[in-house]
């Protein structure tokens, strides 16, 4: 099969008065169709600056990123905070990308609200984001980067704003939800637990500038539930990642 | 007691205090004896507002007020806004322009006034464009912290969804900056009447600001407490209406 995604030689420099910041160096790699891959790595090691090259928001400096049928893919994003628009109510949120795209307006209700009771907020339609609490914010955030049916699901430490529970519960919800829609997944997180629970790969980035130390497969049994956490196999590339991370 | 009976109490208070002004002033007028060219009382000024509206004298300059009033405020609230999503959007532009904005800010509109109206007439043109200068500075700082103010990451969502740039400016930029921009128009509504007033008592032959300078010649004072009553009435209705939008279109 061929790759959805090839990077080759990636860079990017942030312009400054110092001769530039390089943010990332030379990356290198593939990624599968409806692969859920992670990038793991300390802050400061360009995780968002990379979904944001993948996103298509920031050009890179060197190097390319290219794409299955050479177009830039459909990309749904999921954002550190919920990142909803606070005058628009659940349902209007999760709509946007369809109204962007000018799709029909019924047709784009009826996917809304097929999205929003996905992940569990039926009945919420109408309220504004100031009613609810982070986790249903980022549920809705996570049904907004769903509803147009993407090539490519970015996630940018989606989880980090929750509490420990919470997260924990998002994760089992994302895992269902991403066996159900079969989506070519780049998530970029700090969390150990987090990757090796949803990626099907792990790749370890290192400090600024950002290059990759270890690409890891996780060959965990699918479907994942909270039990596979306490596995010694678990343990195992839990601590090989560890070890990867400076 | 619940929020609501304790905001229609303090509302009635404010009315009732508000209503408790006038037989105070009546009051005021009869112990001091000063003549009605001076200080005449409510009855009088009662009167005379019946005898202009009768005439339709009242009405017409109301409204000649109100038209330079919403047109210079248009005019105004257009041409700012426009300019000042053009700074927000670009430093070098703010850069060049900074300077003149901020020395326009220094002239006072009332002094160049009577330039304009030489300039331009004592029709109602200079009244427009006088109202239009002193609403632009306002609503121009508004609309650049309003359009600043919306979120990096809202960007970088819109532009992840390939949002062409109107997309961006019509579901991002404008709802994100209304509150702010509603919040210029609110100072911008009640300093329009201002402007219109200015360029009236300037040089006119219609108008609240020409039935005031006409009451003060005639030492119909009567007349010029008319003229003063239905200025504040037309911007407080002003700053209603303002807000009336606040309230359809914030929700947040």
């Amino acid at each position: 099969m061929p790759p959805f995604l090839s990077v080759r030689n990636l860079s990017l420099v942030y312009p400054d008065n110092n001769g530039g910041l390089r943010a990332l160096d030379d990356l290198s790699f593939e990624i599968r169709p409806r692969e859920f891959v992670c990038f793991l790595g300390p802050s400061g090691s360009g995780k968002t600056t990379f979904l944001r090259l993948l996103a298509g928001i920031l050009s890179p400096s060197a190097g390319e990123v290219n794409f299955a049928d050479s177009r830039q893919p459909k990309v749904g994003m999921v954002f550190q905070q919920a990142n909803l628009m606070p005058w628009r109510n659940v349902l209007q949120n999760v709509i946007l990308p369809l109204e962007l795209e000018g799709a029909d307006k019924n047709e784009a209700r009826v996917k809304a609200r097929e999205m929003i009771e996905l992940v569990g907020l039926k009945g919420f339609e109408d309220s504004l984001p100031r009613d609810l609490s982070g986790g249903m914010a980022q549920r809705v955030g996570i049904a907004r980067a769903l509803v147009h049916d993407p090539d490519l699901l970015l996630l940018d430490e989606p989880f980090a704003s929750l509490d420990a529970l919470t997260r924990e519960r998002m994760w089992t919800e994302l895992s269902n939800i991403w066996q159900a829609q079969q989506k070519t997944v780049v998530m970029v997180t700090h969390s150990i637990n987090e990757s090796l629970f949803l990626a099907d790969r792990v790749l370890v980035l290192t400090q600024r500038p950002g290059r990759i130390k270890l690409d890891l497969n996780v060959d965990l049994p699918r479907p994942r539930n909270d039990d596979v956490r306490y596995t010694s196999h678990f343990g195992k590339l839990a601590k090989e990642l560890r070890g990867a991370i400076e | 007691m619940n929020p609501k009976t304790l905001r229609s109490l303090s509302r009635g208070l404010s009315l009732a205090s508000l209503l408790l002004a006038i037989p105070l002033w009546a009051l005021i007028v009869r112990l001091s004896g000063l003549p009605k060219f001076i200080l005449p009382s409510p009855a009088d000024v009662w009167t005379r507002f019946l005898v202009a509206l009768q005439d339709g004298s009242l009405l017409r300059h109301t409204a000649f007020t109100l038209t330079e009033i919403l047109l210079g405020l248009f005019v105004g609230v257009c041409f700012s806004t426009v300019v000042g999503y053009a700074l927000a959007k670009s430093r070098a532009l703010e850069t060049v322009f900074a300077p003149y904005l901020i020395a326009s800010q220094a002239i006072p509109v009332v002094a160049i006034a009577p330039l304009l109206v030489i300039w331009l007439g004592n029709g109602i043109l200079s009244k427009v464009i006088i109202c239009s200068l002193i609403v632009f500075f306002p609503v121009l700082v508004n609309t650049i912290i309003g359009v600043r103010a919306v979120s990096q990451s809202l960007y970088d969502l819109m532009n992840s969804l390939r949002a062409s740039r109107w997309q961006i400016l019509f579901k991002l930029e404008l709802p994100a900056s209304l509150p702010v921009l509603l919040g210029g128009l609110r100072i911008g509504a009640t300093l329009s009447v201002i402007g219109a007033i200015i360029g009236e008592l300037v040089g006119a032959q219609r108008g609240l600001g020409f039935l005031l300078q006409l009451g003060n010649f005639q030492y119909d004072t009567s007349m010029v407490f008319v003229a003063v009553f239905m200025l504040i009435a037309l911007a407080l209705s002003l700053y209603g209406a303002v807000a009336l939008l606040e309230k359809i279109f914030i929700k947040t």
